[in-house]
C-alpha cells in the first residue's frame, strides 16, 4: 500500500483528525510546561509565620506582581519575599518593566491586571482606581498602615475616602549633595537656612567656581528634576498648607506663590554665576542627563547638587558615599532653622484581586517585619515605616534619609507633580519647565501650565 | 474553576525550556488550524465548492484584519469624539484643539517640515548617488556604504546621531564627545547645543531619517536606471545629448514610476516617524510630531480623546499618499 493509493478525501480527513488531535493534546502540553519555576530558596531570616494563619492554607498558590523596579533594585525586593514564601508556600511572581507606568494602565483597562502593582504616584493610583479594576485594601493592611505609618502616608494611598494602597518604599528629595572634603578644606558649614544656602553659594561663586550643577534630561520625562526643585521651594516659601492647595489646584498654578517659588529656583538654576558647574551655561542643564547632573562634584567641577537620596546609585563604584567620604548629602534647609519641610516620594501597593494569598502578601508588605528584612538586604532604600530600625540600614545615606523621614519635627509632603493630573504632572509641568530653563520667562511658563490643567 | 485557565499554554513563561515549549505549541496550533481548514475545504465539491474553498482560505486573514485592524480603527475614530477620560461626547473639540492649541500647532508645523523635506531630499540624495556610482569601479562597495544605515533600527540610528550632536562646554579639562561639536572646536568655533534650538533641531532630526532612507532610495533607483534599455541610451548618444540632457530626457522619464514609489514610500514612513523623535529629544524643545504627540497624549498625558484624534489625523494624512502610490503602481503595471 503506497502513499499514492490514499485518495484525496482520505488525506484531507487525516489532516483534520491530526489537527483536532493536536489541539486536544496541547492542553496536556501546556499543563506540563507551565509551572517549573520552583527552585530551592536560600534560607532567610526566620519570621513569625503565625500572622498568616488566618488566611488559611495557601500552599501552591501564586501572587503576581508588576512593577517599575528593575535590575539591580529588583534583587533585594525578590529576596525580601522569601520569608513569606517559606511560611505560606505561596510563590511570588515578580515582573519588572521599564514601561510600567504606561503599561499598568493599559493592562488594567484591558482587564489583564496583575494581582499587585507597585505604583510610584498617587496620581496614577487615582487613574487605576478610576478603571474600576483596583480593589480596596483589606482590614489587616489598613490596620498595619495605621500602626506603622503616618496619617499623611495613609492619605496618599486613599482615593475618594477609600483606602487602597499601603506605602512600600520611600525616598527623600530635599537633599543637596556635596563634597565633605571640599567643605572641610574651605571651612564651609552645612547651611541650616535658605539664606545661609544663598550665602554659601555666593562664597563659592566668589572663588570663580560655579557652585551648582544640574541636569534635567531624562528622555520624554525631561524636566522632572526642575519640578522637584519648584516643589521644594513652594513648600519652603509658602508653607505646607499653601503647598497642598497648590497641588490640588485650589489655588491657580499661575498665582503669586507659584511664581515666587519658580523665581526662587531661577535664582539658582538660571543664575549664570551659579550654574552649570562642569557642564557650561544655564542651557546646558537641559541637555545634561539627570544621572550625570551631580557627577562634577567628584572632580571639582561644582560643589552642590540638589537631588533625591536615590541619586546615590549614580556615583562611581570607587566614590565613597559617607559623611567622611567623597560625597554626601545634607538636608535642603527650610526658610529658617525651626521649620523642617521634607519633599519625598514612594511606591504604593495597589491590589487588583482579593484572593486570600494576595491579601496575605499585601499584609506582609505592610509590616515592620518586611521593612526590616528589606533594609538588611538592600542599599539605597528606605521606608516611611515607623517600625523600621535605622540600624538595619547599611549605607550612611540611607540612615540619613530614614532619620529625616522619622524626625518628628519634619513636615513631610509627597512630590506634587506625582499627584497632579497626568496632563500636568507628566506632561505640561515637565515640558514648560524645560522651556523655562532654555529661556522662556516665568510668567509664560506658569500661565501655560495653568492652561494645561484639565477642566 | 479559575484554575482551569492555568492549562492555557500562552501565559508568559520565564524559562528557556518553557519558551521553546510555547513556540512548539504555537506551531502546532498553526498546523492544526491549517489541517482543519484543509479538511473542511475537501468537503466542498464542484464550481461553488471552489468558491467556498477560496473563502475558507481567506477567512483567517479576514478575521484577523477585522479583529486587529478594522475594529481598533473604528474604535479609535469613535474615541476621538470623546473627552480625556473617554466618558463624555464632545464632538469635534479634540480636532479643534489640534488646529488651535499653540503646542499642537507646533506639532503640525514640525510634521509638515518632516513630510516636505525628508522624501525629496532622501530621494534626491539616493538618485544622485545612484547616477554617480552607476558603472563606476567598486560600484557595489560604494552602494553598500550608503545602504548600511538601512540595516540599523531607527532607535539605534537615533542613539548614534545623539552622540554626533552631543554637547560639552569648551572649557579646560572637559573634552567634546560629540562629532559635530568637536569639528567646530577644531575649526576654532564654540561648541553649540544643537538639539535645543527650534526649529533647527527638527531639521537635525530629519537628517537622521534621510541618512537611513537615502540607501533605500539609492537601491531602488539604481535598479531602475540599470533597467533602461541600452538602445535608447545609444540612440540618445548618437543624437549628441549632453550629460544633463541624458538625465533630463532619458533617465528621469524612464525611472519616473520608481521615483514615485520611492517618494511615496518614504513619505508614508516619514508621516509615521516616532522612534527618532522619542529617542533623541522625547518630543521636548518643540520637536514633537503627530505620531509622537499621539503616544504622549494617549499614554502619558492620559488624554485618550486627543490621542485618538491625532491618530485619526495621521491616518487621514497617509490615505492620499497610499492611494497615489497604488494608482502609480497600477499605471506602471498596465504599460
Amino acid at each position: 500500500m503506497s502513499i499514492n493509493s490514499v485518495g484525496p478525501r482520505w488525506r484531507a480527513a487525516l489532516a483534520g483528525t491530526v489537527g483536532v488531535g493536536l489541539v486536544l493534546g496541547l492542553a496536556a502540553c501546556g499543563d506540563g510546561g507551565g509551572d517549573d519555576s520552583g527552585e530551592d530558596t536560600p534560607s532567610a531570616a526566620a519570621i513569625d509565620c503565625a500572622q498568616f494563619s488566618s488566611f488559611g492554607d495557601l500552599k501552591g498558590k501564586t501572587v503576581s506582581i508588576y512593577t517599575g523596579i528593575i535590575t539591580p533594585e529588583d534583587k533585594p525586593q525578590i529576596d525580601s519575599y522569601k520569608p513569606f514564601e517559606q511560611c505560606t508556600g505561596v510563590t511570588v511572581k515578580y515582573e519588572g518593566d521599564k514601561a510600567f507606568e504606561t503599561q499598568v494602565l493599559v493592562r488594567a483597562k484591558a482587564g489583564n491586571p496583575p494581582d499587585l502593582a507597585y505604583v510610584p504616584q498617587p496620581g496614577l493610583l487615582a487613574q487605576l482606581v478610576a478603571t474600576g479594576k483596583a480593589v480596596e485594601a483589606p482590614k489587616s493592611v489598613s490596620d498595619n498602615v495605621d500602626k506603622f505609618f503616618g496619617k499623611d502616608w495613609k492619605a496618599y494611598g486613599t482615593v475618594n475616602d477609600k483606602f487602597y494602597a499601603a506605602p512600600l518604599g520611600a525616598n527623600v528629595k530635599s537633599l543637596v549633595w556635596y563634597s565633605p572634603s571640599e567643605f572641610k578644606e574651605n571651612n564651609y558649614k552645612v547651611p541650616t537656612t535658605l539664606d545661609e544656602l544663598k550665602t554659601l553659594s555666593d562664597t563659592i561663586a566668589a572663588k570663580d567656581k560655579k557652585p551648582w550643577c544640574a541636569g534635567i534630561a531624562s528622555g520624554e520625562a525631561t524636566g522632572w528634576p526642575i519640578t522637584d526643585w519648584m516643589e521644594d521651594f513652594m513648600l519652603r516659601l509658602s508653607g505646607p498648607e499653601k503647598y497642598d492647595q497648590w497641588v490640588k489646584h485650589q489655588i491657580p498654578f499661575n498665582g503669586p506663590d507659584s511664581s515666587a517659588a519658580l523665581d526662587a529656583v531661577g535664582g539658582y538654576l538660571k543664575n549664570d554665576k551659579y550654574v552649570n558647574g562642569g557642564y557650561g551655561d544655564v542651557k546646558s542643564i537641559a541637555t545634561t542627563t539627570f544621572q550625570d547632573g551631580g557627577l562634577p562634584i567628584v572632580d571639582g567641577g561644582c560643589s552642590l547638587h540638589r537631588q533625591a537620596n536615590f541619586y546615590a546609585a549614580n556615583w562611581d563604584k570607587d566614590t565613597k558615599v559617607a559623611e567622611d567620604g567623597d560625597v554626601f548629602a545634607f538636608y535642603l534647609p527650610g526658610k529658617d532653622a525651626s521649620s523642617k519641610p521634607v519633599l519625598g516620594g514612594g511606591e504604593f501597593v495597589v491590589s487588583f484581586a482579593n484572593r486570600p494569598e494576595v491579601q496575605a502578601f499585601q499584609t506582609y508588605l505592610s509590616t515592620d517585619t518586611w521593612a526590616n528584612a528589606k533594609a538588611k538586604l538592600s542599599q539605597g532604600w528606605v521606608s516611611a515605616n515607623k517600625g523600621l530600625d535605622v540600624n538595619n540600614l547599611s549605607s550612611p545615606i540611607d540612615k540619613l534619609s530614614a532619620g529625616i523621614l522619622q524626625d518628628p519635627k519634619a513636615v513631610f509632603r509627597f512630590d506634587g507633580s506625582d499627584q497632579m493630573p497626568a496632563a500636568v504632572g507628566s506632561n505640561a509641568f515637565w515640558k514648560q519647565t524645560t522651556s523655562w530653563i532654555t529661556g522662556q520667562d516665568t510668567k509664560t511658563t506658569v500661565d501655560n501650565i495653568e492652561k494645561a490643567w484639565p477642566k | 474553576m479559575t484554575d482551569t485557565l492555568a492549562f492555557w499554554p500562552f501565559d508568559p513563561v520565564e524559562t528557556t525550556s518553557g519558551k521553546v515549549v510555547q513556540m512548539l505549541a504555537a506551531i502546532l496550533v498553526f498546523i492544526a488550524i491549517m489541517g482543519i481548514i484543509l479538511f473542511l475545504a475537501s468537503l466542498a465539491k464542484g464550481r461553488s465548492g471552489d468558491r467556498a474553498v477560496g473563502y475558507l482560505y481567506l477567512a483567517p486573514t479576514l478575521l484577523m484584519l477585522l479583529v486587529g485592524l478594522v475594529y481598533p480603527g473604528l474604535r479609535t475614530v469613535w474615541q476621538s469624539f470623546f473627552n480625556a477620560a473617554g466618558d463624555a461626547f464632545i464632538g469635534l473639540d479634540n480636532y479643534a484643539t489640534i488646529f488651535s492649541d499653540a503646542d499642537q500647532l507646533t506639532v503640525l508645523r514640525n510634521t509638515v517640515f518632516w513630510v516636505v523635506v525628508t522624501p525629496f531630499v532622501a530621494t534626491a540624495v539616493g538618485l544622485i548617488y545612484a547616477i554617480l556610482v552607476d558603472k563606476a569601479r567598486l560600484e557595489s562597495a560604494a552602494k553598500a556604504l550608503i545602504f548600511l544605515p538601512m540595516a540599523i533600527s531607527f532607535v539605534g540610528a537615533s542613539i548614534i546621531w545623539r552622540f554626533v550632536y552631543e554637547y560639552r562646554p569648551n572649557q579646560g579639562s572637559v573634552k567634546q564627545i560629540g562629532l559635530l561639536n568637536q569639528v567646530l572646536v577644531w575649526l576654532g568655533a564654540e561648541p553649540h547645543q544643537w538639539l535645543i534650538d527650534s526649529p533647527l533641531n527638527t531639521f537635525l532630526l530629519i537628517v537622521v531619517m534621510i541618512w537611513i532612507q537615502a540607501g533605500f532610495a539609492m537601491t531602488v533607483l539604481s535598479a531602475a536606471i540599470k533597467a533602461i534599455p541600452d538602445d535608447v541610451i545609444e540612440a540618445a548618444r548618437l543624437d549628441g545629448v549632453t550629460a544633463f540632457g541624458m538625465f533630463r530626457f532619458i533617465t528621469l522619464p524612464s525611472i519616473r514610476p520608481a521615483v514615485v514609489v520611492v517618494l511615496t514610500t518614504i513619505g508614508i514612513a516619514t508621516l509615521k516617524v516616532f522612534d527618532i523623535v522619542r529617542t533623541m529629544t522625547g518630543g521636548q524643545f518643540n520637536t514633537s510630531v503627530v505620531a509622537n504627540e499621539f503616544y504622549s497624549q494617549s499614554f502619558r498625558s492620559d488624554n485618550q480623546g486627543l490621542g485618538a484624534a491625532l491618530a485619526v489625523l495621521l491616518f487621514v494624512l497617509v490615505i492620499p499618499i497610499v492611494v497615489y502610490n497604488i494608482r502609480q503602481l497600477r499605471a506602471s503595471e498596465a504599460r
